[in-house]
């Protein structure tokens, strides 16, 4: 393995695929017991696994030799007390370490990272207010599932307990959100713990591990040496799936007449949208892709029907709907999917495959589970499938087909021109990813926004897509875009933002500015918190209590982003009518030395549709408000 | 509700007891006792989780338990299948006028006398929870002081042990 080489599940998987079988472990996967994979017979412990003869040095440098050695080249973080002597020799080290200006900062940006790249996010903060800064990118994180080591300061281990300065219980606070936590008061026990953790962050259902190190050990004497001995006999990810389940969900696909394929970010973290095209090809069955799994199958592919759930395409929600079949991939009917969930596909019988087998019958009762890794399932069932086709011949999708071909053509996505003559936010995000292309990274923050970048712009692969699904945590856009340009810098990375978004965690854009990380950022300003406004629309009779931000329009401007953008260093422009958003949008795509920040001034009533209100079946989709579109009922 | 107990070999770790129940606190399950201790096996705890919940949610708490790193291994004990046990100790108000109907109740449910004093006694007794509520409401009408009460223990019936298959595939 190269240096800095990642096991993602799926490199994982192929690494092991020769290993001999181990024995079954009914008793930890109960109804659906499965192979689990021989991890001795690939080396646990990230990077390149040099041999390290024992040397003494201090616990900081240890932290910092164990961060090298698991191949790691990028860091987020900032300094302060508690972590101050692993910051002493992290400036000799040939790391990368980006200095941010709010913690949270570093947080998502180690996400955003982790996202594009597939490897393991780091950040680093000190003790107390430091680490507490860093929680909603962890909770982030572990919502979307993605790999992220995050190490903090801890006070000495002999004040611990006595409300000493810059103390939080760390390991306490996050234990809810974390894969795993450690808290550090040995310094020889460092190297261990690091590579544990990044073997729990990038095995199995990725997730964010926390490192909190006592003060005293990274100051204390110890003796390094690599590679550790990794010791978790509790965890054992099952990557293999059992195959008679994939026999017995060959069967059901080989019967169904109207199956879909829905599909959801686990795919996209186990690198499988090559597997899946292969086995969508084969089946014939539309495909919906979550948010979370936006161009892990290409939007051009005639097989696409679209985004399900609250905001999604009306091929989609009803896809699901109406389907005899949810072959469901690496997703897990969230409630934004879902809708309420007792009306959701009811006449549908269900395939599970997940690498977590928490998520199986977790919200719907499947007909069959498949615990594994999709990069390992996929394969098998498309083989499994085929055997069957073989055998019992190819379902004729003609009639299913027909049905929701002739949805997407009467439903298609598109938007109403605002009223107010102001520009239509869903135009400016469009044309973004119109003269961008399908190479370019979108992050977005949470809220409209982010839902029209979901549904306007055409993903065409995977990794492109990158925003808070789980979470939903305004101020994501822009470190997490950093992060992710950082990891891939020959990409073209747009941060789509709103106007409230922007203001949670824009001091990054110094970050960006000072060590030349060039992103590009759209606000979208409607001078609103524009998806509450748009609920207080629909559901409390307009009444606009605390919405309005008052940095649009014929408003105040406070702040004036343009002028924002100036102080910290960016390349700024407005842009306040259609017939400039091109040119700007050109000009921002030219420049590549330093940030660029773009005020779109856009219609605060401009809605998203189509969209299915809280707490009613996904049967009453609205394609725009109060209107339902009518379909005939199926048998 | 149905009652199960659940049996949990994790790692003797610090805060492992803090993840176990705190995973049950934010997954809104309930737990009805638990009782943690160490095991004939050096680094190893296992706990005694007795928890109220249907067929689908005993299957999620036992999943949601999996993923916890320092869970080792859980099997569901059957009342059938295991021998169960609480431990008690209750005071009771005992004076020289009663002290010999008090004991001669916990005499009638092998209960032990642990302290005596002027006017109390302090009563000792192991059994399966249905017992001891049958021991405390005959004691109930002297007048009950204090009662601790451990949670419940649980051993499967037979010579094979738990730990056996769970460290030999570790």
């Amino acid at each position: 393995m190269s240096k800095g080489s990642p096991i993602s599940p799926s490199l994982m998987a192929t690494k092991s695929a020769g290993a001999p079988k181990a024995p079954e472990r009914a008793d930890r996967t109960a109804d659906h017991a499965a192979v689990v994979t021989d991890l001795a017979a690939v080396s646990p412990v990230l990077g390149p696994n040099n041999v390290v003869p024992p040397t003494v040095m201090t616990g900081s440098q240890a932290i910092v030799r164990s961060l090298e050695e698991l191949g790691v080249d990028d860091i987020f973080g900032l300094p302060g007390g508690a972590i101050l002597p692993t910051y002493d020799p992290l400036m000799a080290s040939s790391m990368n370490h980006v200095l941010v200006r709010h913690e949270q900062g570093a947080g998502h940006a180690a996400q955003g990272y982790a996202m594009v790249t597939g490897r393991v996010g780091v950040c680093i903060a000190t003790s107390g207010p430091g680490a507490t800064n860093l929680v909603t990118a962890i909770m982030d994180a572990h919502m979307d599932s993605v790999p992220l080591v995050t190490i903090t300061g801890q006070v000495s281990s002999g004040v611990i307990g006595t409300d000493a300065f810059q103390e939080a219980d760390i390991v306490g606070i996050t234990m809810p959100i974390t894969k795993h936590s450690f808290l550090v008061t040995d310094p020889n026990d460092i190297p261990h713990v690091m590579a544990e953790a990044f073997h729990l962050a990038s095995t199995g259902r990725p997730g964010p591990v926390l490192v909190d190190v006592a003060k005293d050990a990274q100051q204390g004497q110890m003796t390094f040496s690599w590679p550790p001995k990794i010791d978790l006999p509790g965890y054992r990810p099952v990557t293999r799936g059992h195959n008679k389940q994939v026999r017995e969900a060959a069967k059901l696909i080989a019967a169904a007449s109207k199956p879909v394929l829905y599909v959801g970010g686990g795919v996209v973290k186990a690198h499988a949208s090559a597997e899946l095209r292969e086995l969508a090809e084969l089946t014939g069955a539309p495909v919906v892709t979550t948010l979370m799994a936006r161009g892990v199958f290409p939007d051009s592919h005639p097989q696409h029907v679209g985004m399900p759930g609250m905001h999604g395409t009306v091929s989609a929600v009803t896809a699901l709907q109406q389907s005899d079949l949810l072959i469901t991939l690496g997703a897990r009917f969230d409630d934004r999917v879902t809708g309420v969930l007792k009306t959701f596909a009811p006449h549908a019988k269900v395939i599970h495959a997940d690498i977590d087998p928490a998520e199986i019958s977790k919200n719907r009762a499947a007909d069959v589970p498949i615990v594994g890794s999709v990069k390992e399932i996929i394969p098998e069932l498309t083989e499994a499938i085929r055997s069957q086709f073989d055998a019992s011949g190819t379902p004729d999708l003609t009639t299913w087909w027909a049905f929701l071909n002739n949805l997407k053509d009467t439903y298609p996505l598109g938007w109403t021109e605002p009223e107010d003559g102001l520009t239509a936010p869903q135009r400016v995000i469009e044309r973004i990813g119109a003269l961008t292309g399908p190479e370019g990274i979108y992050v977005a923050g949470v809220g409209q926004h982010q839902m029209w970048a979901a549904q306007f712009i055409k993903y065409e692969r995977p990794h492109a897509w990158l925003n808070s699904g789980g979470a939903g945590t305004m101020g994501y856009a822009v470190p997490a875009a950093m992060g992710a340009k950082v990891g891939e810098p020959d990409r073209v990375v747009w941060a789509i933002d709103g106007d409230g978004c922007f203001q949670m965690t824009n001091q990054e854009l110094a970050t960006c500015a000072i060590n030349k990380i060039p992103i590009k950022v759209a606000v979208i300003n409607n001078s609103s918190l524009g998806m509450v406004r748009q609920w207080q629309t629909l559901f409390y009779e307009g009444r606009y209590s605390n919405t309005d931000l008052n940095t649009g329009h014929e408003t105040v401007r406070i702040p004036d982003f343009v002028k924002l953008a100036d102080a910290y260093g960016c390349a700024s422009f407005r842009c306040e009518r259609d017939e400039d958003i091109d040119a700007t949008i050109q000009k921002a795509l030219e420049i590549n030395d330093r940030p660029v920040v773009i005020d779109f001034v856009v219609s605060p009533d401009s809605m998203v549709w189509p969209m299915v209100p809280a707490g009613v079946s996904n049967d009453q989709i609205q394609v725009a408000r109060n209107m339902t579109p009518e379909w005939e009922e199926e048998d | 509700m149905t009652r199960h107990t659940l049996s949990v070999l994790v790692e003797d770790k610090p805060g492992v007891l803090t993840r176990v129940a705190s995973l049950f606190a934010r997954r809104a399950f309930n737990i009805n006792s638990l009782a943690v201790g160490p095991t004939e096996v050096p680094g190893m705890s296992r706990m005694t989780v007795v928890v109220d919940a249907d067929g689908d949610l005993i299957e999620q708490v036992t999943k949601q338990l999996n993923k916890l790193v320092n869970v080792i291994k859980i099997v569901e004990l059957t009342s059938e299948s295991s021998v169960q046990r609480d431990h008690i100790l209750v005071k009771v108000r005992a004076d020289a006028a009663t002290r010999l109907q008090v004991t001669q109740a916990a005499d009638l449910f092998r209960a032990s006398v642990v302290d005596v004093s002027t006017d109390s006694v302090v009563i000792e007794a192991t059994g399966h929870p249905e017992k001891l509520s049958a021991l405390l409401s005959v004691l109930e009408p002297f007048g009950i002081r204090e009662i601790v009460q451990s949670g419940t223990l649980a051993v499967g019936r037979g010579s094979r042990s738990m730990s056996d298959r769970a460290l030999r595939s570790a």
